[in-house]
């Protein structure tokens, strides 16, 4: 088995972009959390995020995010084509800082979940779920 | 416009001072994302409900921004501190304008 310089080169391009499109997806929700904490550092505990891990139909996943305390907690698919999700706000009477809801998912990606603390600073957690069909329609 | 957006929401009737209820509430709405094409190829405009917010007597419960990704017909399940008899007002705004309204009321025994 042997390459022309042809498809040697074009080889070497389509592994370029394979290891530059993921970067760029994460940057954009690296960029979307640093707007989210103001640039803060993200403790590992202090949010729960629970996402089942295999979803049949990427239409609606369902998820909750809890985290005792919180003012804030902000949702992110880290693999749709618009990662945000959606920002759960608590005020004065919500009894639990936690809340359940569907979600959609381009496909299998890690749903991330970051909360501004009681004390003002942030934590993180993220969860892997398997798309089985996708849904974003196409 | 959506049409036939229709919300439903369950609230106990009841409840002791201080108790925590469990708020459900499902909108029917399409929710397009902005990313599906039509059958000749043309991209379906987003038309989403982008906020959703619960008041209890003026004061905040909880308050969504809603993105593309929620799925169509918006489900929230949260939980809510009932301190007086009173009414819980939920909101939906839609990205044409349309507000959504629906108010349920409590009473503390």
């Amino acid at each position: 088995m042997h390459f022309t310089r042809r498809e040697t080169l074009a080889m070497g391009a389509g592994a370029a972009l394979l290891t530059v499109l993921p970067f760029r997806a994460n940057a954009a929700v690296d960029d979307l959390i640093a707007e989210f904490t103001g640039g803060a550092e993200l403790a590992d505990a202090g949010v729960d995020l629970t996402a089942p891990e295999i979803a049949e139909n990427g239409n609606t996943v369902p998820i909750e995010v809890s985290a005792p305390g919180a003012t804030a907690i902000m949702v992110l698919a880290a693999g749709n084509p618009t990662p945000p999700v959606a920002t759960f706000n608590f005020g004065h009477l919500a009894a639990s800082q936690s809340a359940s809801t569907r979600i959609r998912l381009a496909g299998t990606q890690d749903v991330i979940a970051v909360a501004q603390l009681a004390d003002g600073s942030f934590a993180r957690e993220s969860k892997t779920v398997k798309v089985t069909i996708g849904g974003c329609g196409g | 416009m959506a049409s036939g957006v229709k919300p439903r929401v369950k609230v106990p009737g009841k409840a002791s001072a201080g108790e925590a209820v469990t708020i459900k509430t499902l909108i029917s709405h399409p929710m397009e994302s902005g990313q599906r094409k039509d059958s000749s190829g043309n991209t379906i405009p987003r038309s989403i409900i982008n906020r959703f917010t619960c008041d209890f007597n003026g004061e905040n419960v909880v308050d969504v921004t809603m993105e593309p990704a929620i799925s169509t017909n918006p489900y929230f399940q949260f939980e809510a501190t009932v301190p007086e008899t009173g009414d819980f007002k939920f909101t939906w705004y839609d990205d044409d304008g349309s507000v959504y309204e629906e108010t349920k009321s409590v009473t503390v025994a």
